[in-house]
């Protein structure tokens, strides 16, 4: 047994070698790519068969069967693997949480509870050690959502700030944003009776009537954010600035309440997820649901009001003791059967490697795996509004592309070469170094 | 509410165990299954014949016995039950008696909950038996036991016969209380550092050992039929610890980073104990060898990394690299929901280090069984074990393999369609619930309105927005990973 594990190490490690991908770098020389002879998933049609991905200068210049590989390309042989767009994780924390319990590594969850002002792209560390890890397996885009961390741990106040979309490669946040403000992320209220107090570590239990006024008394402060946000809008409109007073909080909601900006509203339960419908619905905005635990009980108004959902993870426990074992497995393929638009998504750090896992779970309790597949790659950038720019292998399209050697759902699969804005990207890693390190560490003296 | 949940898990307690209503109860075969043995290979179209709980003959040419009631698992994939060897499922409040430095003396097989509902969830999830633990408060911890999910039997049914007990040790951030504030006002709890966790322990094993010694010269005067004698004061907190000297109990330690690891298992050789399993020990591929020379197991995570310091150099690759140098390791959960796709996080270890299928299967089955001693009869499918098994759609090592069935002592407790079609009937029974609550409700108000004129009017210029009505209940995590 033990030679055979070595075998297959030894197999993966020239495999390795063969590749000579240099260490990760963004002054690459390179500027043309043919990845030829894979199966190409495209997402934006039928699946191509020995095919050819043509990158010129961080964009994808061709897709088809029957495409010249330009002289000056340097060619990926694909032959035997798949190719397939990169992976989007939504609402991650990438960049902002190194180290979940180390305070000093976290720029999460700022103080006050509105903060619209706030942009997560501000504090996204490039150096963190979490994004060439997520990368290599596969995901190659994120949102980081400051605050948002969902399924009943929600922090950061009710309005958090604006989550950004970026690259898992670059120098810089200015090499890597994709777009430095995609949504205003709205922690919706909840009503808790019971709730816990770490200041005397114990559970404290509210009378329901205390919480219930609190809980109003928040979505009416939203509300009044709202319609302070729209009147700045006005005088910015039709005054002059001598006129007012600049208000960064208020500036920040202009887009929100004009609809130029969605908000991500995170909210679990049936009832917050119909008040948070209603309130954007009255507030005339643009709503995108996070987590939504219990969006299979409300998916009739969600598809009324086309409101997509980004999905808690799969793999997570049904909300109540007697909801159906398998509640959590099933949602995804309830919500797409019903015509709502789905994502994939981590709500984390270290987890966000566990995306395609959250996929593939869904896809053994009915979501078709084709959905299941644009649910990780092509709706996040659709929900967004980076379809344009991501989600297929569309020519014009930055070329984020993973080459895989099967189903990018499956446990086992090995993404095998990784570009991110058409550069080749390396997969080594923090655990991949600590791993090659200590293989080889000798038998300690006895 | 709370009521409405506590009849919904009687319900379930009356379906469990499903009986197979066959004329010889007590013989079952399930038939034409890709049986995963986990010890002698894989049996394409095989059968398993099991009588009075334990498996009676594995192979592909078996034919069932007259009367038996027959499983057919055409097209299915047959494992070993799946053995968690770190849970916190099945306890009845906090996992953590925090107070002392050393809670020797608390024993979760005291507080077991046999209606968690987190049993009937995990064996959804292949689950047959799971080490349950307590916390990870104090450098020695308290008592642990292991248990088969039979869901539907009182506590007292759910300790797995025979199994050694154990206890938890906890080394690093958890026991120095490094991660949660000390609440103003309240003295901080020694040990703050890891140079005070080894004292911690290398004290009460010192007063163990005196103990244990008072204990031994009075049993031996006392053999030796000398008269009055008067045995030794009884210390709660030191028995179990002398137990633990005698090999009569498992020591199970929390712990994450190299240094600490080697720092029990000096501890442990210097007192003359064995540490049975490293719990976590996601830095023990750094020191793989000295954890296979000590003789204990590893019990891992998959891939869970950078959630506090000491979790900043996991690695995915810690099971297989642990493996290679000779560790028994296993995958374990730490978590009512890991615990459900413990089939799929064993499958990461072939990504990450390249462990063989079965190699991986064994991190959950055979490996954990080795681990909490009871290897004779739970870990494979081989002739003689207990019949606990779980039954896949496909193969279990894919992220799209669903349990079918979950059979625990040869009888079926968790069956995929029989839940799906038991749901209307919950759902039912919860409506009829809701409406008698309302009707009763209804019935008190009217009462009390005929008793005394209304004063008061409800304002109606404040809608509020949409209600379900009812107090809404919030989980809170017990961590202690």
């Amino acid at each position: 047994m033990k030679i055979l594990h070595f075998s297959s190490r030894a197999v993966a490690l020239i495999l390795a070698a063969s590749l000579a991908i240099p260490a990760w770098t963004q002054t690459a020389t390179t500027t043309s790519y043919a990845i030829k002879g894979g199966k190409v998933f495209t997402l934006a049609g039928p699946a191509i068969e020995n095919g050819t991905v043509l990158i010129r200068d961080g964009k994808i210049a061709a897709v088809g069967a029957g495409v010249a590989i330009p002289a000056d390309a340097q060619v990926i042989d694909a032959t035997g693997l798949e190719v397939y767009p990169g992976m989007f994780d939504p609402i991650t924390q990438i960049g902002l949480n190194e180290v979940s319990a180390v305070s000093a590594t976290l720029d999460l969850s700022e103080l006050g509870d509105y903060n619209p002002e706030l942009v997560a792209a501000t504090a996204v560390n490039p150096a963190s050690a979490h994004i060439p890890v997520t990368r290599a397996n596969g995901i190659t885009e994120v949102i980081a959502a400051p605050g948002a961390t969902g399924f009943d741990l929600q922090s950061g106040g009710l309005i958090a700030g604006q989550a950004s979309a970026f690259n898992l490669a670059g120098w810089t946040m200015d090499e890597m944003r994709i777009n430095r403000s995609v949504a205003m992320v709205i922690n919706w209220p909840t009503i808790q009776t019971r709730s816990f107090d770490f200041a005397s570590f114990s559970i404290k239990e509210k009378p329901y009537a205390d919480v219930r006024k609190e809980y109003d008394k928040s979505v009416n402060a939203l509300g009044d954010w709202m319609d302070r946000a729209r009147h700045y809008a006005q005088a910015q409109e039709k005054g002059s600035p001598a006129l007012y007073e600049r208000d960064l909080k208020l500036e920040a909601l202009v887009p929100v309440v004009r609809g130029k900006l969605p908000v991500l509203v995170i909210a679990d339960e049936a009832r917050d997820i119909r008040n948070a419908v209603d309130f954007c619905t009255k507030q005339n905005l643009r709503m995108i649901l996070g987590s939504g635990a219990e969006a299979w009980k409300v998916k009739e108004l969600l598809k009324d009001k086309k409101i997509p959902v980004v999905l808690a993870p799969t793999n997570r426990l049904p909300e109540q003791e007697d909801t159906p074992y398998d509640k959590p497995y099933t949602e995804p393929s309830e919500l797409f059967a019903a015509g709502i638009p789905i994502a994939f998504s981590s709500f984390g750090t270290a987890f966000s490697r566990r995306l395609p896992q959250y996929a593939g779970t869904a896809v053994a309790y009915g979501l078709p795996h084709d959905e299941a597949l644009k649910a990780v790659m092509l709706n996040a950038a659709q929900i967004f509004g980076l379809a344009d720019q991501l989600g297929t292998l569309e020519p014009g399209k930055l070329a984020n592309i993973i080459v895989t050697n099967g189903d990018p759902l499956e446990l086992q699969t090995q993404v095998r070469y990784l570009f991110i804005k058409g550069q080749l990207t390396s997969t080594d890693n923090k655990h991949r170094e600590l791993y090659e390190q200590y293989r080889k560490r000798p038998q300690p003296a006895r | 509410m709370k009521r409405m949940i506590f009849c919904a898990a009687l319900l379930f307690a009356v379906c469990a165990p499903i009986t197979t209503g066959a004329q010889n109860p007590g013989t079952i075969f399930i038939q034409n299954a890709t049986v995963l043995t986990v010890t002698h290979g894989n049996i394409e179209h095989g059968s398993i014949l099991i009588r009075d709980g334990k498996i009676a003959a594995v192979g592909a040419d078996l034919k069932a016995p007259e009367g038996a009631a027959i499983i057919d698992a055409t097209g299915q994939y047959v494992m070993p039950g799946i053995i968690d060897c770190h849970s916190h499922i099945a306890v009845d409040g906090s996992v953590n008696e925090a107070g002392p430095a050393v809670s020797s003396m608390a024993n979760i097989a005291d507080v077991l909950n046999p209606d968690d509902i987190n049993i009937y969830r995990d064996l959804a999830g292949g689950v047959t038996t799971a080490n349950i633990l307590h916390g990870s408060a104090n450098p020695i911890g308290g008592q642990t036991v292991v248990i088969k999910l039979r869901w539907g039997k009182p506590a007292s049914d759910l300790p797995f016969e025979g199994a050694l007990p154990g206890i938890k040790f906890a080394l690093g951030e958890n026991p120095k209380h490094s991660n949660f504030p000390t609440p103003p006002g309240v003295t901080p709890r020694y040990p703050g550092t890891r140079l005070g966790v080894e004292e911690v322990i290398r004290q009460a094993f010192i007063e163990a050992r005196e103990y244990k010694k008072q204990w031994d010269d009075y049993n031996q005067r006392k053999a030796t039929g000398e008269q009055n004698l008067i045995p030794p004061r009884r210390n709660v907190q030191l028995d179990p610890l002398v137990e633990v000297l005698e090999g009569k109990r498992y020591v199970h330690a929390h712990s994450y980073r190299a240094d600490e690891i080697l720092m029990l298992i000096r501890v442990a050789d210097e007192f003359g104990f064995k540490v049975r399993t490293f719990q976590h020990v996601l830095e023990g591929y750094k020191i793989a060898d000295e954890i296979a020379a000590s003789g204990a197991g590893g019990s891992t995570f998959s891939d869970w990394w950078a959630y506090k310091m000491e979790a900043f150099d996991a690695i995915p690759y810690n099971a297989a690299l642990m493996a290679d140098r000779g560790v028994i390791v296993s995958v374990n959960s730490d978590d009512a929901q890991e615990a459900r796709q413990l089939n799929q996080e064993a499958a990461k270890s072939m990504k990450y280090g390249g462990l063989s299928a079965n190699d991986a299967l064994k991190l959950i089955t055979l490996n954990p069984a080795i681990q909490l001693g009871i290897d004779a009869r739970a870990g494979s499918i081989d002739v003689g074990k207990d019949a606990d098994l779980a039954i896949y759609n496909r193969d279990p090592l894919s992220v799209y393999a669903v349990v079918q069935k979950t059979l625990i002592d040869g009888q079926v407790y968790f069956d995929r369609q029989r839940d799906i079609a038991g749901r209307a009937k919950l759902a039912e029974e919860k409506q009829a619930l809701l409406d008698k609550e309302k009707k009763a409700a209804e019935a008190k108000k009217a009462e009390e309105k005929s008793e005394k004129a209304p004063e008061t009017k409800p304002d109606k210029k404040k809608k509020p927005p949409h209600d379900d009505g009812g107090a809404v209940e919030s989980g809170v995590a017990g961590g202690s990973r």
